[in-house]
C-alpha cells in the first residue's frame, strides 16, 4: 500500500510525514492543547487563570521578604492603625501589627496548607478509588465499608479532638491530619469511573492477555481517567482552602503566632472589630472569596475541556 | 426490600460499635484526667491515685471501655468538668437549640430549592436557567464561614436587623410563652437563611437533571397529548415523581447541617451543641466532648440509613446488590 502510494504520487516522503503527523495532531489534540483553546475560547476563564497564577506567585515570593516573627511583635505605636496610610496600606490589628504584610504570608501559609492537602489527599483517594473500582468482591465491598465508616465520622470534631491531642502540631501535621478526612470525596468519584472503565473491551483485553493487575490499573486505566482527575483536583484545591481557613478561625487550625486567612477573619469575633475595625478581617474575607470563586471556575473551565459534548473552544 | 433494610441495620451495628471504641480512645488520648477540675490545689496526689484506682482508672482500656458502655446504656455519660453537672442534662438543654435550626434550615432550604430546581430544568439552557446555575456555582463555592461573619457583619451589625448573639433575647425569656417563641424564632432567622440561601446546590442540581429527563419521557408527551396544561404537567406529573428522591436528601443533608452547626453557632454565639463542643475542646472537658463526637456520628449513620433506605424503596436498581 504504502510503496504503491509512494509510486503514483508527487508528495515527497519528508512531506508526508509532516502532513501524516499534522492530521495526526489534529483528529487527536493533546490534552494541554484542548485545555489551552478552551481559555482562549473563554475570556472570564482566562482572568481568572492569571489572577491566581498571578497571585500565588506574588505572595509565594512576597512572603519571603517578609520576617514573619518580626512583623507579629506587638508595636503599641500601631494600635489600629487605619487603612490607606503609607506605612500600613490595609491598617493594623489591635497588635499594632500590618494587616497587609499578615494577609501576604497568611495567604502563602493557607494556599501552601491546601496545596499539600490536595496532593496529599487526592493521591490517596486517586488510589483507593482506583482499586477498590478495579478489584470487584470482596476487596470492593470491604473498601466500601471503611469509606461508609468514614463518612459517618464527624469530620469537622474529629480533626479539632485529634488537633488537640498532638501536643506540638505545626502546618505539616496539620496537613496530614486534615488528609485523613478528605480523601473520600475524590476516592467515590474515581471509583464510579473506574468501575466503568473496568468494563471496557481494553481492559478486558490486556486482562485476558496476562497483563499485571497494577499495570493495568496505573498504566492502562489512570491516564483515561486523566482529564476527571485533574478535574477533581482543581475543585477540590478550592474546597480545600475552606477547610483550612474554617479551622484556623475556629482556633483549631494553625497557631495564632502564625498568619492565615481563617485567623485574621477570627478577628471578627470581636463586636468592636466587625463594625469598627473592618479592615482587620474583611480583606482576609474577601480574598478567600475571590480565590475560592477563580479556582472553580478554572475547574468549571477544565471540566467542559474533559468533555467532548461541552467544550466553547474551537478544536475542530 | 426489607432484606436489604435489615441488611443496612446489620452492617451499622459494627460502624457504631468501631466509633464508640475509637471515640473511647481518643477521649483517653486527651491531656487530662476526669479529677483535674474537682479536686481543690491543695489535694493530695496520693489522693488523687487513691480516686483513680477506685474509679478503674488504672485497668487496661478494655475493661475500662466496657464500663463506659455500661454506664451508656444506663444514660450515664459521666460529669462535665466545667459546668459540673451531668453530661446528660447539660446537651439535652443544647440539643433542642441545634436541633431546631437545623430543621429550620432544611425546611427553609427545600422551600428555595424546589422552585428553584423546576424552574432551572423548565427552561433549560435559557436564561433563567443560566442565573440559577451561576446563582448554585457561587453558593457552592464559597465557604460557609465567609458567608455566616459577613452575614452577621452587614445585617446583624449594619443594619441591626437581626439578633448577633444568644438564642432567646433577656426581656422575652422571662416573659410569656408567645414572647419566648418569637425571640427564639428570631434568633434563628438570620443563620437559618444564610444557610439555606447557600446550601441549595444539590437539590437544585438533582431536581434540574430529573426534570430534564422527565421532559422527554413518555409519560409526558402523553399528558401533553391529552391536552394537560404545561403548569399541571410540571406540578402533579414531574415535580411528584421527583419528590421521593428529593426527600431523601434531607437525610444526607443532616451531616451537613451538623458539620456546619460548629461554624453557625460559634458565629452567631448560639448556644447549641455545636458551640458547646468548641467550647468543651478549651477547657478539655473531654466526658462531653465524647459524648458530642458520639452523638453527631450516630446522628449521621441515621441520616444516611434513612436516605438510603428511601432511595432503596424508589429506586429498585439499589436493592440487587
Amino acid at each position: 500500500m504504502a510503496e504503491n502510494f509512494e509510486q503514483h504520487s508527487d508528495v515527497s516522503a519528508a512531506d508526508l510525514a509532516r502532513l501524516t503527523q499534522e492530521a495526526q495532531a489534529e483528529a487527536t489534540p493533546s490534552t494541554a492543547k484542548i485545555i489551552w483553546s478552551e481559555f482562549k475560547a473563554d475570556k472570564p476563564a482566562m482572568a481568572a487563570l492569571f489572577i491566581i497564577v498571578g497571585f500565588i506567585l506574588f505572595v509565594m515570593i512576597g512572603a519571603l521578604f517578609i520576617n514573619t516573627p518580626k512583623m507579629m511583635e506587638t508595636n503599641i505605636m500601631g494600635y489600629f492603625n487605619q487603612p490607606f496610610t503609607p506605612e500600613y496600606w490595609l491598617g493594623a490589628d489591635s497588635g499594632g501589627r500590618s494587616v497587609a504584610k499578615q494577609l501576604i504570608v497568611g495567604s502563602r501559609n493557607s494556599i501552601g496548607i491546601a496545596i499539600g492537602l490536595t496532593v496529599i489527599s487526592s493521591t490517596f483517594g486517586i488510589c483507593w478509588g482506583l482499586i477498590s473500582g478495579y478489584f470487584n468482591g470482596y476487596i470492593d465491598w470491604g473498601m466500601q465499608r471503611v469509606y461508609d465508616f468514614m463518612m459517618m465520622l464527624p469530620m469537622t470534631m474529629m480533626i479539632i479532638v485529634l488537633v488537640t491531642i498532638i501536643p506540638h502540631y505545626n502546618s505539616v501535621t496539620l496537613t496530614l491530619i486534615f488528609s485523613i478526612f478528605y480523601w473520600e470525596g475524590t476516592s467515590r468519584l474515581i471509583r464510579s469511573r473506574t468501575l466503568a472503565e473496568s468494563e471496557k473491551d481494553y481492559v478486558s483485553a490486556s486482562r485476558t492477555s496476562g497483563t499485571n493487575h497494577w499495570k493495568i490499573i496505573f498504566r492502562e486505566i489512570m491516564p483515561n481517567i486523566s482529564s476527571l482527575i485533574i478535574v477533581d483536583c482543581t475543585l477540590s484545591f478550592a474546597e480545600n482552602i475552606g477547610v483550612e481557613t474554617g479551622l484556623s478561625y475556629l482556633g483549631f487550625g494553625l497557631p495564632s503566632q502564625t498568619p492565615s486567612l481563617g485567623t485574621m477573619i477570627a478577628n471578627a469575633n470581636d463586636p468592636n472589630n466587625i463594625t469598627q475595625y473592618w479592615w482587620t478581617w474583611l480583606p482576609a474575607a474577601l480574598e478567600i472569596i475571590i480565590l475560592c470563586l477563580s479556582i472553580s471556575y478554572v475547574g468549571q473551565v477544565l471540566r467542559r475541556a474533559a468533555d467532548a459534548s461541552q467544550r466553547q473552544g474551537a478544536a475542530d | 426490600m426489607w432484606k436489604t433494610i435489615l441488611r443496612r441495620f446489620l452492617i451499622m451495628i459494627p460502624e457504631v460499635i468501631i466509633l464508640s471504641i475509637l471515640v473511647f480512645l481518643l477521649a483517653k488520648a486527651m491531656p487530662g484526667d476526669p479529677f483535674t477540675g474537682s479536686i481543690n490545689p491543695k489535694a493530695d496526689p496520693q489522693q488523687i491515685h487513691h480516686l483513680m484506682k477506685i474509679n478503674g482508672l488504672y485497668d487496661p482500656w478494655y475493661q475500662q471501655y466496657w464500663q463506659w458502655v455500661v454506664h451508656l446504656f444506663h444514660g450515664n455519660l459521666g460529669n462535665s468538668y466545667q459546668y459540673q453537672e451531668p453530661v446528660t442534662r447539660l446537651i439535652a438543654g443544647r440539643a433542642g437549640n441545634t436541633l431546631w435550626l437545623a430543621l429550620f434550615t432544611m425546611i427553609l432550604t427545600y422551600a428555595f430549592a424546589l422552585p428553584m430546581g423546576v424552574f432551572a430544568g423548565r427552561h433549560e439552557g435559557k436564561l433563567p436557567d443560566t442565573i440559577i446555575r451561576v446563582y448554585t456555582y457561587v453558593t457552592y463555592c464559597i465557604p460557609f464561614f465567609v458567608i455566616l461573619v459577613i452575614g452577621i457583619w452587614i445585617f446583624g451589625y449594619v443594619f441591626g436587623w437581626f439578633p448577633t448573639t444568644g438564642s432567646i433575647s433577656a426581656e422575652a425569656s422571662g416573659s410569656g410563652w408567645l414572647q419566648t417563641i418569637g425571640s427564639r424564632f428570631y434568633h434563628i432567622l438570620l443563620p437559618g437563611i444564610l444557610g439555606a440561601l447557600f446550601g441549595t446546590v444539590n437539590i437544585v442540581q438533582y431536581l434540574r437533571s430529573e426534570v430534564i429527563d422527565a421532559k422527554g419521557s413518555d409519560y409526558v408527551r402523553t399528558a401533553r397529548s391529552k391536552g394537560v396544561p404545561s403548569k399541571d404537567i410540571y406540578r402533579h406529573h414531574i415535580f411528584r415523581n421527583s419528590l421521593l428522591p428529593i426527600a431523601a436528601f434531607a437525610g444526607y443533608s443532616i451531616t451537613g447541617l451538623l458539620n456546619g452547626s460548629i461554624f453557625t453557632e460559634t458565629v452567631f454565639s448560639y448556644p447549641g451543641m455545636g458551640l458547646l463542643f468548641v467550647n468543651s475542646i478549651s477547657y478539655r472537658d473531654y466526658t462531653v466532648i465524647t459524648a458530642l463526637v458520639l452523638i453527631y456520628g450516630i446522628l449521621n449513620l441515621i441520616g444516611t440509613l434513612l436516605s438510603d433506605i428511601i432511595l432503596s424503596i424508589v429506586d429498585p436498581r439499589i436493592r440487587i446488590e
